[in-house]
């Protein structure tokens, strides 16, 4: 099977909101210093879920990420895991763009691909929070979707997929080729192996910019996006705790009981 | 060309009643229909529709679409997502709504492409700025680090999603006057590309995370399966409910559909009792409304100190078994 996987670059989203700081003027955020940028966790575990679909029924994994000169790193990440290509799409015509324009730039990429039987994706990226790219790129591709997906299993010329719901789970089937998002219910993502790390590092990715994609310049960039952001802020959400001491750890767990009860809460 | 025109709520119903974050959803719609002057209207499809119809006008709706059928979401979101732009292009409105929930996650990203407009998802608020009219649409970003206000360039019509809990529910108000209209759309089913097999619904142990009055959550300071025992019996105690974060759930401890978060449950109960939890953003997104917080937690620097009510710092294995008996002859 050949599988495409989209994968993006964002903050490490570990890191303690004490540590996390924006530029409200730039409405952006300003990285952490020292803490480097990761593949997005979601993305991670789409890589994982290929991988586990290759392992079965055999196939090629390419892994495309839209960004600057620095998120080939988030490619190689998922090379040393295991996928077989990668390919950075960057351009300063794609800055500023938003999903959609994040997406079509994604669209296009992957019909210069071309050959395919399933297009993974993250449900959404840990920076922005959308949960819009796949399901756009499905749509753009006319292609069916199915979203929040945690294992697939080819049978014939069908895959079926497991998705999560509130409540429990599904089970689907869909033609090939397919696009999904992924959940991270899939579990805990493969290390890189030392050999994966190695072979990854020496392997030397190619670049698109938007000519070697076709891309539409009308529908990318800050001009061609149909949404901007007005204003980034910190939330307020300190409450004043009340902070419950005692002597031992029993006697602590007495005066919380006492305190709650007196606020009316149990 | 197209004039957008009013706003559309598409509402949903479970089990034959109007879902709370519908009722959400008419509540911010209302206010924005008074600040924009346009009718507010809602979609509901599924069969015997019409006997909520009227509910949704006492909440504030002026028109109600129906589209009758046995059409669910969950069994084929394919047709229902089909079926919700041919309505749309029917209408024309200029703001859709819909809730934060799996049916608003699918439906509204497919819908926005389709109409070739645009989106935001998971908003936290709307409001209408009162010299340009532009929607404004606050999103919780990063994890909950910050919020983003985001405004849509001149794309009629404008979608968004709701996050539950974060608008009070409308109040109903029987002498309201709508008006109701069935609609007839055309099923192609040959747009059904997705095949459900099967569902499975996790039985869900004593009360629903969302009507819980008090939920006891565990994160990764846990340790094992074995220490939900105790939260088990202090939920039991509370008459409350088990909740968990992130952590237990990859480790494989506890089911996933226990999970408080961004991707998970969103709750407000009464109390919310995080233990061996640290405060990340992430699962503070579906807890932070609750009324009372209380964090027991080792680590006396943990995030989650900054967003409760009342702190223990401590090893829960010690605090837990007195709290229990505590609780128990205080309640009594």
């Amino acid at each position: 099977m050949n599988l495409i996987v989209c994968v993006k670059q964002v903050p490490n989203p570990e890191i303690p909101p004490s540590k996390f700081r924006i530029d409200s003027e730039a409405k952006r955020t300003i990285p952490p210093e020292g803490i480097a940028p990761v593949i997005n966790p979601y993305d991670e575990r789409a890589v994982e879920l290929a991988l586990r679909l290759k392992e079965k029924h055999g196939g090629k994994i390419m892994v495309v990420t839209l960004g600057d000169d620095v998120s080939g790193n988030v490619v190689k990440h998922a090379l040393s895991m295991g996928a077989d290509d990668g390919v950075v799409l960057t351009d300063p015509a794609f800055e500023g763009s938003d999903s959609f324009g994040i997406a079509y730039i994604l669209t296009r990429a992957i019909q210069k691909i071309g050959s395919y039987d399933l297009i993974l994706c993250g449900r959404q990226a840990a920076d922005w929070d959308e949960g819009l790219v796949g399901s756009i790129i499905a749509e753009n591709l006319s292609l069916p979707l199915m979203t929040l997906v945690v294992a697939i299993e080819r049978i014939d010329k069908e895959l079926k997929m497991k998705r999560v719901t509130l409540e429990g789970h599904q089970i689907f089937t869909l033609p090939i080729p397919s696009v999904v998002t992924v959940s991270q219910e899939v579990g805990r993502p493969r290390l890189p192996s030392g050999w994966g790390i190695i072979s990854a590092t020496k392997k030397k990715l190619p670049v698109w910019n938007a000519k070697d994609i076709g891309a539409d310049l009308s529908q990318i960039g800050a001009k061609g996006a149909r949404k901007r952001v007005m204003k980034l802020f910190l939330p307020e959400r300190e409450r004043r705790c009340e902070m419950v001491q005692g002597e031992t750890a029993v006697e602590a767990a007495i005066k919380l009981a006492e305190k709650l009860r007196e606020a009316g809460t149990i | 060309m197209t004039i957008f025109r009013g706003l559309l709520v598409c509402g949903e119903v479970v089990d034959g009643n109007i879902t709370t974050i519908t009722r959400e959803l008419l509540n911010i719609g209302r206010k924005l229909r008074d600040a924009l002057h346009q009718p507010l209207s809602t979609l509901l499809i599924g069969e015997k529709i019409e006997e909520r119809a009227q509910e949704v006008i006492s909440l504030g709706a002026d028109k109600v679409y129906m589209v009758n059928g046995p059409i669910f979401m969950e069994s084929s979101p394919d047709l229902y997502v089909g079926i919700i732009t041919e309505v749309c292009k029917q209408m024309a409105p200029s703001i859709i709504l819909f809730g934060h929930t799996e049916m608003g996650r699918e439906v509204a990203p497919r819908l926005a492409v389709r109409l070739n407009s645009v989106v935001t998802m998971d908003c936290t608020d709307l409001s209408i700025n009162p010299e340009t009219k532009q929607l404004l649409q606050s999103k919780p970003v990063y994890g909950g680090n910050a919020i983003a206000i985001w405004i849509s360039e001149s794309k009629d019509p404008q979608i968004v999603t709701l996050r539950p809990r974060a608008s009070m529910p409308a109040e109903p108000d029987v002498s309201r006057k709508g008006e109701m209209i069935p609609l007839g759309i055309n099923i192609d089913h040959s747009m059904i590309k997705s095949k459900l097999l099967e569902t499975v619904k996790e039985e869900v142990r004593g009360i629903k995370l969302e009507d819980a009055k008090v939920i006891i959550a565990g994160g990764g300071g846990i340790g094992g399966i074995e220490g939900f025992k105790s939260l088990e019996e202090l939920a039991k105690v509370l008459r409350g409910t088990i909740g968990v974060t992130r952590v237990p759930c990859d480790e494989g401890w506890m089911p996933i559909s226990l999970e408080i978060g961004q991707t998970g449950h969103i709750v407000t109960p009464n109390l919310y009792i995080a233990i061996g939890i640290s405060g990340a953003p992430q699962h503070m997104a579906g807890c932070a409304s609750s009324k009372c917080i209380v964090a027991i937690n080792r680590d006396p620097e943990a995030q989650i100190f900054k967003e409760a009510d009342f702190g223990v710092v401590g090893d829960y294995r010690q605090i837990l078994p007195t709290l229990i008996e505590k609780c128990k002859d205080l309640i009594r």
